[in-house]
């Protein structure tokens, strides 16, 4: 096989892609922007670290199956721990947001990573609501049924069942997180191979 | 050669500044283990919410009086999903959203009859009774012009239902097999029965509570709950949860909505709150393309308080 007919393949341009947009120090970078100093940076790793904690606890949810914490003072504990990490994802997530608001963080090439990262949020909502009806118990039969007016009034209802436990359990445990989690990938990658957005210019005048 | 101009809320200036020690392995590991330490805390400190489920069987037995009303609502047709409309029947063209008719256009994909699904074909899957056999005999044999007249004849003395010695009592005449039927449903429920017909009417196999949840959802007993829950939607409802728990805060403009004019009196309020949040959803989504919107952060200034060290350096 000739170097050009290799050069051509698929899979080595993919490579070089790849490695071109985001070579090693990128990806595991071991410096960053003296700029990048603030309390307001914590909420986004915040955010990973919640989100491990969620799929953590929901896969133990997961092994023992839906019913299982309501019988099980271990289930329970674990039940608390996916809520808990759950408040946390949504608070430092939000936090993150505003954060990123206010320092305009798509400047510089960077609204797709904005953009991901709005479809996250909205992706984790649903992930969220999912699991509220999904909890077999009194609460998910209020918001459930409560819920369906509104999402009825759009049609949506039509294919999206929120009184079909079956069919929300699986919206909660695969399609979501599996959306959630590919989003969060693609949003983590975009801020490494963009970086993190500097400064504006303001009276101090052209970055240093 | 022309340059473009430096646009301050689109493009970023080029940082050629310093550069600090940054493990972003060692700060992930941090983050997870300070994070699933304050999650353990949480969860040990303050648990979480399980309310029991209700069931047919314990609302019926908790408000039998309650129960044989939705019962004949769902015969009369008078219950919430007996005039629901799309995806589960036509009896209502839903709501609008100017000209649009979102829910009718989706058309009915989840069918629900609230006489055939939640009265006649559970008792029928009865064991043999001579009465409910005679009772459902002659219903099915009827006209649906004498099943009218007999439920309308119920129907006018149940504002006086009474419940005593297991026995639902209205004072109504010509009211044809309805008695029977109701009285039977009624036991039925009492029984557990009825909750286990609704569930397994599709077949052996089911993770569907659609049937159950709405005829739940037609009586008074579970939102009466709820209200003490305060779940109500004029509480915020949807956004919180039994016992005292954050719940989906993350839901609040979407509740929020429900509270205020016009939205808190109107007949389209679920589908123009959803349209509402969906275009706010978009702007957020779209903040980096809309002159105006992105220049916010950079007029607000708030930025300064983030960079502040940069800015004093």
């Amino acid at each position: 096989m000739s170097t050009a007919e290799i050069e051509r393949q698929w899979t080595t341009r993919l490579r070089k892609r790849v490695a071109g947009h985001l070579p090693p120090e990128k990806l595991l970078p071991d410096t960053q922007p003296a700029y990048v100093s603030s309390w307001i940076y914590v909420f986004g790793v915040t955010t990973i670290a919640a989100l491990t904690m969620v799929i953590l606890s929901g896969i133990i949810l997961a092994i023992r199956g839906p019913q299982w914490w309501h019988s099980s003072s271990i289930g329970h504990f674990i039940n608390s721990t996916h809520l808990w990490s759950v408040e946390i994802f949504f608070f430092a997530m939000i936090v993150h947001l505003w954060g990123k608001f206010f320092m305009a963080a798509w400047r510089g090439g960077r609204s797709l990573t904005w953009v991901t990262g709005v479809v996250t949020f909205l992706a984790s909502v649903g992930t969220a609501f999912t699991g509220y009806v999904s909890q077999t118990n009194f609460d998910s039969q209020w918001i459930s049924t409560q819920a369906k007016d509104g999402i009825n009034a759009t049609g949506v209802g039509s294919i999206f069942n929120v009184l079909n436990l079956g069919q929300m359990l699986m919206w909660h445990i695969v399609l979501l997180p599996l959306a959630a989690v590919l989003l969060t990938t693609i949003h983590v990658l975009l801020v490494r191979v963009k970086g993190v957005v500097p400064p504006f210019e303001d009276e101090k005048g052209a970055t240093k | 050669m022309s340059t473009k101009p430096f646009r301050p809320d689109v493009d970023a200036p080029k940082y050629e500044g310093k550069y600090t020690p940054y493990d972003i392995i060692r700060e992930g590991t941090i983050a997870i283990v300070v994070v699933g330490l304050l999650v353990i805390l949480l969860a040990t400190l303050f648990g979480s919410p399980d309310e029991r489920a209700i069931t047919i069987k314990t609302w019926s037995n908790a408000d039998p009086i309650d129960f044989a009303t939705t019962a004949l609502g769902e015969l009369n047709g008078t219950t919430i999903t007996a005039q629901y409309g799309a995806p589960y029947n036509t009896a209502a063209p839903g709501q609008n959203l100017g000209p649009l008719k979102l829910a009718q256009f989706a058309g009915v994909t989840i069918p629900v009859n609230t006489v055939r699904d939640f009265v006649i074909a559970p008792l029928t899957s009865q064991p043999y009774n001579k009465n409910l056999s005679a009772a459902l005999s002659q219903w099915k044999g009827a006209s649906a012009a004498q099943q009218s007249s007999w439920v309308s004849n119920y129907t006018k003395g149940a504002s006086k239902m009474t419940w005593s010695n297991g026995t639902i009592t209205v004072p109504a005449t010509n009211t044809g097999p309805v008695p029977t039927m109701i009285n039977s449903l009624t036991a039925m429920a009492r029984s557990g029965a009825l909750d286990q017909a609704l569930v397994t009417g599709g077949g052996f196999y089911t993770t569907n509570y659609t049937k159950p949840l709405l005829f739940v959802a037609d009586g008074t007993y579970l939102a009466n709950l709820a209200q003490k829950q305060h779940l109500l939607g004029s509480q915020w409802g949807m956004m919180n949860e039994t016992g005292s728990y954050p719940g989906q805060a993350w839901l609040w403009l979407y509740t929020f909505w429900y509270q205020v004019s016009p939205f808190s009196s109107s007949s389209n309020a679920d589908v123009q709150v959803s349209a509402l949040m969906g275009l706010l959803s978009l702007l957020l989504l779209l903040v980096p393309f809309i002159p105006g919107l992105r220049s916010i952060p950079r007029k607000v200034k708030i930025y300064r308080l983030i960079w502040r060290e940069y800015y004093h350096s």
